[in-house]
Formats: C-alpha cells, structure tokens, sequence
C-alpha cells in the first residue's frame, strides 16, 4: 500500500464527496442517455431479488387473508343477506347469458365468422412493488426461458393490469395502467366511442379525448381498443366514475392495489416500442385490427 | 482507541478482528439490508416512501455520529442500490442521500450540543430539502410535471420516523456498531 502524508491524505478524504456527487450527476445524464445500462442494471437486481421476494410474498399474503377473515367476521349476517339478494338477480342474468350465448353462437355459424386465435399466456405472481414513489409498477417472477417481450399484455382474474415494459432473465416489469405514463387506447362500450385512457399515478386513470357528443356515462364499461395495435379489442378496463371535479375517470377491474397472480399474454401485437428499446420489431402482417 | 494509542489490548485473533470488521460495517451493512426489506413485498401503504424516509434517516444518523462508518462511498452504493430498487432515474437518491450526509458530516461537531430535538430540527430540513429535490430531479429527467403530494408525504414520514429510528441507532451505535466493544 502506497503510504502518502497525512495532509495529502487529509486533502482526498476531503475530495471524495465532491467527486462522488460529480458522479452522481455523470449517472443521471449516463441514464438518461443510455436507458438500456441502466434498465439491464436494474433487471439484473431484480432477477436476484425476486425468489427472494417470491417467499416473502406467499407469508404476507397469508397475514392479510387471515386479517381480512377476521374483519369479515363482524359483518357476517349482513354480507350474507346481500350476496343472497344478489345471488336471486346473478340468477336471472345466466338466464339471460345462455340465452344469447346460444344466439350469438347460431347467428355466427350463419355469418361463416373466423374467430380470433386464442392467445397463449403465461401466469405468474406478482411479487413486489417496482414504481417507487413517482411511477406505479409491479415485479412479476416468472421462470427462466419464458419468452415474455416488451410490450405484451398483462391481466389479473378481472382485468386490464398493464404491460411488460422490462424483461430480465426470471422477472419483468409491468408498467400499470394506473401510471403517469401510461396511455391505452378505450372504446367506451354504450356509445362505441374511443378515448384514451391516461394515467394519473393516482388509483384511477382519467378518460381523455373522447368525441364531442359522446361524453363517458357514469358506470359506463370501458374496454380496449384495437387502435394502433397495441392492444386486442375488448379487454376490460374498467367503468366510467366522475370525481368530485366533474373529470371521467376509470375504475380500474382489476385489483391493482393488491396485484398477486397475474396472466401474461402473447397476442402477437406490434407495439410502439419507446425509443431506448433499439431496434423496432419488424412489423407483423397478422396485426389484427 | 486505535492501534496506534499506547496500552494493553487483547491479541488481534481472527475472531476479534471479525467482530471489529462487523461492528464498523454495521450502520452501511444494516442501511443495505433495511433496502432491501422495504422492497419485499410487505404490502404497507406508503411503501416506496417508507423505504426512501428509512435510507435518508439512516443515512443521517450515523454520518452525524459514527461517520467513519459511514463514508461517502457506502453513501454512494446505498443511493444507487435505493435507485435501482425503486426503479426511479438513476443517480437521483446517490445524489440526494450524498448531500445529506455531508451536511451531517460538517454539523457532526456542533449540532450533537443542541440535543435531540436540535438534530430533530435539523434532519426536519434535511429531509424537506432531500423530498424537493428528488421530486425536482425525478420530474426534470422525465421532462414531466408530477403530482406534489407524493413528496410531501415522502418529507412528512422521513420527519416523523427519524426519532423512531435513532432510538434503535441510538443504542446499536453503544453496542453493535462499537468496534471498541469488540
């Protein structure tokens, strides 16, 4: 070890902190320049964590469950009652639901319909929480060679959750439809009019750009758009809900507050890759619209 | 009491020398750890913030009192391991937890005189000026206005768990962080 004098010593021991918060700077503009390091960096530790996380989550969820079970003791009688009461009308509409399925069915025989390809999913457990404070994201652990891209579409038992937007070898990253950054292409069903669904980071996205004349109803269903092709039609997003400010939101289907298994699907979609992702795909001529 | 000072010490064994190496790791190697417990998928409210209000209140606390265990370059790597856990830009939370701990480092000597509430105060600043900027940094490098309120709850919590945090800091930096104690 190379002995130097204590002033020289003295005089880089004061140095380090300047240097380092020089840096930090170099780091913020290296990863605004260059996002896959920083994104691969970021997949490389996640990959690490996620078994981890992977038995963590398992535990927790139990605590909640058994936590819920017992709050949900205390209104027994009465969710009782209501699910009774609900059960008598669920009754009618499967009724009604076979009735048109059967219809649907005979009407598309006479139509020669071709049906939609069914799409291949993997499903997964969402095991953390990748947002941060500034952006909503889940972790999802999926196993190795699970030939998950950029840009497939997540949903949970209910609903639209969002998209892959980072893959690592044993997890990837779904950006939520709840993020700031988030944008997806709607139809609301009533009126058949498409808007775009934006993210506010807050628990429910905001409806934009609908037509004029068709504004969105209360309690209206929102499904995905097949505009642009980023998206199949008819995914459930959600239903219209106006805040206390008279601006539609969405009341997303899906449980996104407490995300835990998830199903990834590959509809085969080209997507509009944002710019680090390189190279484009080459455009799929099966794009569906 | 280093080796340098005169008088009777026990034998530098491997043992002894495992135990000094462990009591002086101990404030960055149990900031590391806290990271990466709050990036578990606990499911408490407030997560992200919570992990953000533990690494700056950590970070604080013993760059105020032990900061030769904490240097600028565990600052560093803890800043780009809480990025990197909370995918936010890189580099923002380096920067934000290395200027903390260097405005610890320079009040080490008189804010102590000021007792607890004076580095309470102190750290209330610290922590407002370390949610501004990591708003400011985050909107400026995503090129985008974001909702305020995030930030004031991330200053609020770092604020409000700093004495809940030194009080444990407190008697580990007597005890488990004492490389005399070894």
């Amino acid at each position: 070890m190379i002995r130097l004098s204590i002033p020289v010593r003295q005089a880089l021991a004061r140095l380090t902190l300047p240097v380092l918060i020089v840096v930090a700077f170099g780091l913020m503009l290296l990863g605004k320049v260059d996002a896959v390091v920083a994104e691969r960096a970021r997949m490389t530790l996640a990959d690490v964590m996620s078994p981890i996380y992977g038995v963590f989550a398992g535990p927790t969820e139990r605590l909640h469950e058994f936590g819920e079970s017992v709050s949900r003791l205390f209104t027994l009688a009465s969710d009782n009652a209501r699910l009774r009461e609900e059960n008598e009308q669920l009754r009618k509409w499967q009724a009604i639901a076979l009735a048109l399925d059967a219809e649907n069915a005979s009407l598309k025989a006479n139509l020669r319909w071709i049906p939609d390809p069914a799409p291949s999913y993997v499903t997964a457990r969402a095991v953390a929480d990748a947002g941060g404070v500034y952006a909503r994201a889940v972790l999802v652990a999926v196993g190795p060679n699970h030939g998950i891209t950029r840009g497939q579409i997540v949903l949970d038992a209910s609903g639209l959750v969002g998209r892959v937007t980072e893959v690592g070898a044993r997890s990837v990253r779904v950006l939520l439809i709840t993020d700031i950054n988030s944008r997806v292409p709607v139809v609301l069903e009533n009126s058949r009019a498409r808007a775009i669904a934006m993210g506010t980071n807050g628990p429910r996205p905001r409806l934009a750009y609908w037509p004029s004349g068709t504004p969105p109803v209360e309690g209206e269903r929102v499904v995905t758009s097949a505009e642009a092709g980023a998206f199949p039609a008819g995914l459930p997003v959600g239903s219209v809900h106006y805040n206390a400010q008279k601006v539609p939101e969405i009341e997303p289907t899906a449980h996104l507050d407490r995300l835990d298994v998830v199903r990834i699907f590959d509809y085969g979609l080209t997507v509009p890759l944002p710019p680090e992702a390189g190279l484009a795909r080459p455009v799929d001529s099966r794009s569906r619209k | 009491m280093n080796e340098r000072t005169p008088g009777i010490r026990p034998r530098p064994s491997l043992g002894r020398r495992l135990d000094i190496a462990f009591r002086v790791s101990f404030p960055a190697v149990s900031t590391a750890l806290a990271l990466l417990f709050t990036a578990a998928p606990l499911r408490l409210p407030g997560q992200s913030e919570l992990q953000g209000a533990l690494a700056l209140g950590m970070v604080f606390f013993w760059s105020l009192h032990r900061p030769e265990s904490m240097p600028p370059l565990a600052v560093f790597a803890l800043g780009l391991l809480a990025d990197l856990l909370d995918f936010g830009p890189v580099g923002v939370q380096v920067l934000v937890l290395l200027i903390a701990h260097g405005l610890a480092f320079s009040w080490r000597l008189a804010l102590p005189r000021h007792g607890f509430v004076g580095v309470w105060m102190a750290f209330l600043a610290v922590a407002v000026g370390a949610a501004a900027l990591q708003w400011g940094l985050t909107a400026l490098l995503a090129w985008q206005i974001l909702p305020a309120a995030p930030a004031l709850f991330q200053a609020t919590l770092s604020a409000g768990l700093y004495p809940l945090l030194a009080l444990p800091l407190a008697r580990a930096q007597a005890t488990l962080a004492e490389p005399d104690q070894a």
